[in-house]
């Protein structure tokens, strides 16, 4: 399995997430820049966190409008699976791939911190070696993590199982206590809070190791 | 050339943290404030004949969570 890990101008998880996949995992990966046109070689594709293009306009709004945007927004669309964290997961909901967007915390605040979330949905392709009502401790770092979704989208997103994770101390104000998210079709994920960071015990907690899991089990 | 000018704001109904704050500062400073928005500005120096709306719509703002005026001069 080759996973693609996603470098835009600001992007500053990089390193962590191929370290992860490449030394935890044992995966092929590579990253491609904002430049890149075409993912088809690439099993599975990361955005990582950071402030891609300084945050300038909103987060993860200019990085939505580059060439390797449209070529995420083409892998999803053959089924490819892609997983966006933090900063990833905003340029996700820019590029229109998950419903909603991300606010400024409610307390105007940078957070950084473990907190921890629970698994709502076990049966996806990033929770699947979890139950559902796993609580995980996994580090939060942003100033704009407060999910946010209209009422008559939020329940649909429930009823079609599309709440991956709920925080169980929201740290941000997201509508729900929503931490993370799928689209419809299951295969784009975007989350808050960083797996890259809890993937080994030196780091603390390894919680987010089976998530990691997930993904590279058939 | 146009001069375009985009006045952007969080969405009606939607809280808006940092207009919040500044309103809380001034209520401290001793002044009667009703609601504050804090919001952005983006000016545009376009060609004529540029649709401005679509460019402004698909590029500049995410209707999902703002609210915005052109404003050409």
């Amino acid at each position: 399995m080759r996973f693609a890990v996603c470098v835009f101008p600001g992007s500053n998880c990089d390193y962590d997430t191929y370290y992860v996949i490449r030394d935890v995992l044992e995966k092929d990966v590579e990253f491609v820049d904002h430049r890149t046109r075409d993912l088809s070689r690439y099993d599975a594709v990361v955005i990582p966190g950071g402030f891609s293009y300084g945050d300038y306009l909103r987060p993860g709004a200019l990085a939505s409008r580059t060439p390797l945007a449209e070529s995420i927004g083409e892998f999803a669309e053959r089924g490819g699976l892609v997983l966006g964290i933090c900063n990833g997961f905003q340029i996700l909901t820019e590029i229109g791939l998950l419903p909603g967007a991300l606010l400024t915390n409610l307390n105007m605040r940078f957070v950084c911190r473990e907190v921890r979330i629970r698994v709502e949905n076990n049966q996806t392709r990033l929770t699947k070696k979890l139950e559902k009502g796993d609580v995980l401790r996994i580090p939060v770092a942003h100033h704009d993590g407060r999910y946010y979704v209209p009422d008559d989208q939020l329940e649909e997103m429930e009823r079609n199982g599309q709440i991956v994770f709920r925080y169980v101390d929201n740290p941000n104000g997201s509508v729900s206590d929503i931490a993370g998210v799928m689209n419809r079709e299951g295969n784009v994920f975007g989350m808050m809070p960083h797996p890259e960071r809890a993937s080994e015990d030196l780091m603390g907690s390894h919680d987010g190791l089976m998530l990691w899991y997930s993904l590279i089990s058939d | 050339m146009k001069r375009v000018r985009v006045l952007i704001r969080p969405k009606k109904g939607l809280l808006d943290p940092q207009g919040r704050a500044v309103k809380e500062m001034l209520e401290e400073q001793g002044f009667k404030v009703g609601n504050v928005v804090v919001g952005k500005m983006v000016e545009l120096d376009l060609e004529d004949g540029e649709d401005v709306r679509s460019l402004v719509e698909r590029f500049i703002v995410n209707p999902l969570i703002e609210d915005y005026e052109i404003e050409e001069t």
